[in-house]
Parts: C-alpha cells; sequence; structure tokens
C-alpha cells in the first residue's frame, strides 16, 4: 500500500521551531515518505501557509472538476481527450499532496465545492475546452508564482515551484494545441 | 474660503491614505488581474467570489458564494477604492483568518487593478447582472 504523498520533509517537521503544533495523526503521517522534498531547512510552517496550501487545493479541485466536465462535454476527441485525462490526473495528484500536507500541518483541507459555475454555455466546440483549460492553467501558474515566495517554510516554497512547472506545461501545450506560440515569453507573470 | 478649506481637506486625506482618489490604468490592471485568476473571476465565483460590482460592496456579502471564511463574514468592511487597496497590499493584515493570501504590494498595481474592476463592472458585456 502507498503511504500518503507529503510536501514536508521528516527532517523539516523534525526540526521545526514549533509554530504549530502537530497532530498525533500528523506525526504519523510523518513517517510516510516524502515525495517532493528530502532536504528541507528547519523551518516551521505557519497559518499562512496552510492558507495558501488550502487556496491552492480550492483551484486544484477546481480543475479536476472542469477537465471532468470537459472529457464528459462530447466536444474532445482522439489527443485533446487523452490530454484532458492525462492533465486531470496530474491535478489530483496535486491535491492528494495538498490535502495530506494541510492535515500534517494541523488544518482542516478544504472540501471540493459541491457545484462549480463553469462557462458551459460558451463551450461549442474543442477549442472552446481547450482554451478554457489554458485558462485555468495560466491562472495557477500566476498563483503558484504568487505563493512561493509567501511561503515561511522552504519546502512548502520548492514544492509549489516543483507544481508551477507542471501547470506551465500544461499550459504549453494547451496553447501548442490551440496552434498559439506555446511559450510566448522567457518569463511567466 | 470655503473651497480652500474642501481642498485642503481632500488633499489631507489624500495624504493620509496615499492612494484616495488616485486613479489608475484599466487597461495594463487587466494584466495585474491575471494575478487574480487560479481563485476569481469577474462574472462567476470561483474558489474565490466574483468581482464584477465589487468596488462598494459590503464584504462577505456576494449572492451564491459559499466559501467566505468566518473572518470575512464577521468583517464590518465595505470596499471601497481606498479600503480594497488597502485589503490587497496585506489581506491577511486587514482580515485576520481571510482565505486570500496574495498580496499585491504595488501601489501602482493596486490602482490600475481597482480602475480595472470599476470599468469591467461598467461593461454589460462583461459584468451583465450589475
Amino acid at each position: 500500500m502507498r503511504k500518503a504523498p507529503s510536501l514536508l520533509s521528516r527532517r523539516s517537521f523534525i526540526g521545526n521551531t514549533g509554530k504549530l503544533t502537530l497532530s498525533a495523526t500528523a506525526v504519523a503521517l510523518l513517517a510516510g515518505e516524502s515525495r517532493l522534498l528530502n532536504a528541507g531547512r528547519a523551518e516551521a510552517a505557519t497559518s499562512d501557509d496552510i492558507a495558501i496550501l488550502n487556496s491552492a487545493l480550492g483551484a486544484e479541485q477546481e480543475a479536476i472538476a472542469a477537465y471532468q466536465v470537459g472529457a464528459e462535454s462530447g466536444l474532445l476527441s482522439g489527443d485533446a481527450l487523452n490530454l484532458a485525462v492525462q492533465f486531470q490526473g496530474h491535478h489530483k495528484e496535486h491535491a492528494d499532496l495538498l490535502a495530506t500536507t494541510v492535515g500534517q500541518l494541523g488544518g482542516n483541507a478544504v472540501e471540493p465545492m459541491a457545484k462549480y459555475e463553469f462557462p458551459v454555455d460558451q463551450l461549442k466546440n474543442q477549442n472552446d475546452v481547450l482554451r478554457f483549460a489554458a485558462g485555468l492553467e495560466k491562472g495557477a501558474v500566476s498563483a503558484y508564482l504568487g505563493a512561493v515566495p509567501l511561503f515561511e517554510n522552504r519546502d512548502l516554497a520548492k514544492a509549489a515551484a516543483s507544481i508551477l512547472g507542471d501547470e506551465a506545461m500544461h499550459w504549453a501545450v494547451l496553447r501548442y494545441a490551440l496552434g498559439e506560440n506555446p511559450v510566448p515569453g522567457a518569463f511567466v507573470e | 474660503m470655503q473651497k480652500k478649506i474642501v481642498f485642503l481637506a481632500a488633499f489631507l486625506t489624500a495624504g493620509i491614505t496615499g492612494d484616495a482618489g488616485a486613479e489608475g490604468d484599466a487597461v495594463r490592471g487587466e494584466k495585474v488581474y491575471n494575478r487574480c485568476i487560479a481563485c476569481h473571476s469577474l462574472e462567476r465565483n470561483r474558489t474565490g467570489p466574483k468581482h464584477c460590482s465589487i468596488i462598494g460592496r459590503k464584504a462577505g456579502s456576494v449572492e451564491g458564494f459559499t466559501r467566505y471564511t468566518d473572518a470575512m463574514k464577521q468583517a464590518d468592511i465595505v470596499w471601497t477604492k481606498e479600503v480594497l487597496s488597502e485589503f490587497l497590499a496585506a489581506p491577511r493584515k486587514m482580515v485576520p483568518g481571510t482565505q486570500m493570501f496574495l498580496k499585491v504590494p504595488k501601489l501602482e498595481d493596486r490602482e490600475d487593478l481597482i480602475a480595472y474592476f470599476e470599468k469591467a463592472s461598467a461593461d454589460p458585456e462583461i459584468c451583465p447582472q450589475n
């Protein structure tokens, strides 16, 4: 059985200077494997870090739901459908990791919204769906870019940067599929 | 004389708040808004509330938005341009406990963003219900 993924390295928590008190459950989770982080500095996470993680989790949950709408729309086929399913899988992995980490920090991971207000009336063909998805990925890139320097815990910043890279690849591939320049500039913002 | 007093009061108020009455660049503000679009949209609620007609709205009052934190629901705030600018500069300082974490530290960016909110809210193509 695969152990729960974590954004936080074990060493980081052991060296924690104590801004948060870890629950017994979180301590138990710390024994799990660290997927992204292995050599974090001994820094504490804060309630701000939890808020950032939960915001990211909310956005990932929305992306999962959006790709589901796209996949079930009947407007995607072939490679486009395969991409949507693959990218949705990545967002599910991000969401699992973020939720686990929020729990480890003693926070409550946000739940997916019961209903999302997607502009489904504007999705008439494959390109509409891909453009909608590209917009979500672009937003995710910007959000993670804004979040990275705000994390108190540098392990979390590194992990967020890793997810940012994945979102940026999604965005580039979707732009390419739309016939647009996949990498329109040297920097993202 | 009265006009001079009114002008002086306005000048002093602007000096205190730092940006009261400043006009931003809505075109540039649309680019600044790219930082917000992971969670927000102008015309629909997402993981964050929609922004159409935000200026003048009471905080925590968007109909149909179910994700407000207790902190935001209980904040006795009306989003005037000045208050919104202060919030965007340090959201969790003004409303401790809010989910909003991204800051817009540059005054020029905040002014441009607020100008974009105003322009978009007045456009029925973008904000049809306002």
